[in-house]
């Protein structure tokens, strides 16, 4: 069984990089960025703000200004065609999610427990993951047809491929010594399975879900502007049918704020699961 | 209060080698170790950093099957780890997302102990080691040295007849390392666990042990059996006698000057 120690660190680092920030510096630094961040946040909101109706009153052509879509918005809150579409888009993706990560999690853990299933799925995992989700859309689509299947497999693919990596990862990164401090004390395989290599790769797993969540929102949009009757790829794709800018930016903000809301769960969940973790 | 060494010994390693892969050929962490161990005994073992010290505990703990030559415990064989051997990690090896007190109860769960009994158990070793206001603590808000009282807790609450210890105090300061070392005989001495512990402190192998064994390095071997005759409890009167400063010379000897290395890295 595999179980060097390669690179402790790799979920925090990993975290940066979804992220976007880098290793928090302990103590008092910690708290004062945490101070100042929130006047920054809403300073750069207005300032956006700002630059939006500069925009929209330079007189692009169509560009709508904020109040335009806040009233688009009011009104497709109002006849439920909003509610409507968030929810069939967030439909698809959690199935796709919950299936794939369903799947990721065992077969991460028998990659990372039996060499030779590591040996026969590797290489296909490499390949598919250089493969773009969407680049399977046309394929899936032939073979699946246009109803809901061929999106839902697509982002199956997409949560299924970066879970899959990061379980395996954590399974090979479980520090050897937890197996041996196990199995001096009793453990057989079993127990030190269940009771070590599970929770001590679940930060990895964590960090792989949040990745595929962030995958699979971003993949659910795109495959809705290609083939589907309701979602918010869909009503963005029908909006630019008819150079309707109000309703496209009213679907792009919510996008981003469903993704940014899914983002932040994970994040706490992440958080209080794996509060054990000593972060250096 | 010598021990009595009497009656076949509790641990006997019989012509013990191992060799390491190392860049195409094979490299002798051990070569035909032969050391017997009496029941209640407690060995120290110095020697150079990479003599094979830790290769040696891993073949008593069962954790490394060696290429030759066998262990036996009370006579029989070893062959994987048994909670009848407690091992105690220089790293602590805790595991991170238990509290104090599951940590310790770990063994007594896979032991089939059942939670009231577990729970009881685990109580008193954690009150043993000073951590009673700690049990519910995540080792990641210990210290060091409070860890490694956690972990010898552990080892403690499944009762093994043998203790292993691989440089348990070697990351830790050095008063912190003097309190550990005065609890372990405490308990030893109350107990007579047989010990083998391992060590890069010179001071500590005289300070603790029956007996010291040097080993010497590539082959990873024993190199010399130096007896210590000083009398439990050991204080620190014992520490600075004059005794004490010749067994420490001594030790201090044959660990830094030792033959040159005769390479053994066949392919
Ligand atoms: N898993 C391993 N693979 C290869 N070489 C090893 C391994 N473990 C130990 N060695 C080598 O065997 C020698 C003895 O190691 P070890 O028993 O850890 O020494 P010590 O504990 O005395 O410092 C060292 O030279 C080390 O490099
Ligand atoms: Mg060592």
């Amino acid at each position: 069984m595999a179980t060097v120690r390669k690179d402790a660190a790799a979920p925090a680092a990993r975290e940066a990089a979804v992220t976007g920030k880098g290793p928090v510096p302990p103590g008092k630094a910690r708290s004062r960025t945490k101070r100042s961040t929130l006047p920054l946040t809403i300073g750069s909101g207005l300032l956006g703000l700002l630059i939006w109706v500069v925009l929209a009153n330079i007189g692009i052509q169509g560009f709508p200004g904020p109040l335009e879509v806040a009233e688009r918005a009011v009104t497709s809150i109002g006849d439920g065609t909003l509610l409507g579409d968030a929810l069939a888009s967030l439909r698809r993706v959690l199935t796709g999610f919950v299936l794939g990560v369903a799947l990721a999690v065992p077969v991460g853990f028998l990659m990372g427990w039996y060499p030779v299933i590591r040996g026969l799925i590797e290489p296909w995992l490499q390949f598919f993951r250089m493969v773009p989700p969407l680049a399977i859309i046309p394929l899936a689509i032939v073979l699946m047809g246009i109803d809901e299947t061929p999106k839902i497999f697509v982002i199956f693919l997409a949560s299924f491929l970066s879970s899959v990596v990061s379980t395996f990862q954590g399974v090979v990164s479980v520090d050897s010594t937890l197996i041996n401090a196990a199995r001096v004390l009793g453990a057989k395989d079993r127990t030190v399975f269940t009771g070590v290599v599970v929770p001590a790769s679940t930060p990895f797993i964590l960090v792989g879900m949040r990745i595929g969540l962030g995958a699979s929102w971003a993949t659910v949009v795109a495959a809705e502007l290609i083939a589907a009757q309701e979602g918010l790829g869909y009503r963005m794709q029908q909006a630019q049918l008819y150079y309707d800018l109000p309703t496209i930016f009213v679907q792009l903000i919510v996008i981003g704020l469903i993704g940014l809301i899914m983002d932040r769960a994970l994040l706490l969940a992440e958080r209080r699961l794996t509060n054990w973790q000593e972060r250096r | 209060m010598s021990p009595v060494v009497s009656g076949a010994p509790k641990i006997e390693f019989r012509d013990v080698s191992h060799s390491f892969a190392l860049g195409g050929g094979e490299f002798a962490a051990l070569d035909r170790v032969n050391l017997d161990i009496a029941d209640g005994e407690f060995v120290t073992v110095v020697g150079p950093s990479g003599c094979g010290k830790s290769t040696l505990m891993n073949v008593a703990a069962g954790l490394l099957e060696p290429d030759a030559g066998e262990v036996l415990v009370d006579g029989e064989p070893v062959h994987g780890p048994s909670p009848q051997r407690g091992v105690i990690f220089q790293q602590y090896a805790l595991f991170p997302w238990m509290s104090v007190r599951k940590n310790v109860e770990f063994g007594l769960k896979i032991a089939g102990v059942g939670a009231a009994e577990r729970r009881r158990r685990a109580e008193r070793f954690i009150d043993m080691v000073g951590l009673t206001d700690f049990a519910d603590a995540l080792p990641k808000t210990l210290s060091g040295g409070m860890k490694q009282r956690c972990a010898i807790a552990r080892a403690y609450a499944v009762d093994p007849t043998i203790l292993l210890m691989d440089e348990p105090f070697g990351a830790l300061d050095a008063l912190t390392r003097v309190q550990l070392q005065d609890r372990l005989l405490d308990t030893w001495s109350r107990e007579r666990r047989t010990v083998l512990f391992i060590t890069h402190d010179v001071d500590e192998a005289v300070y603790l042990a029956n007996r010291v064994i040097v080993m010497a390095a590539r082959p990873g071997r024993v190199h010399r059996v130096i007896d210590v005759d000083l009398p439990y409890p050991r204080t620190e009167e014992i520490r600075l006698s004059p005794e004490f400063a010749e067994l420490r010379r001594e030790v201090w000897h044959s660990v830094y000057h030792q033959p040159t290395p005769m390479e053994r890295t066949s392919s």
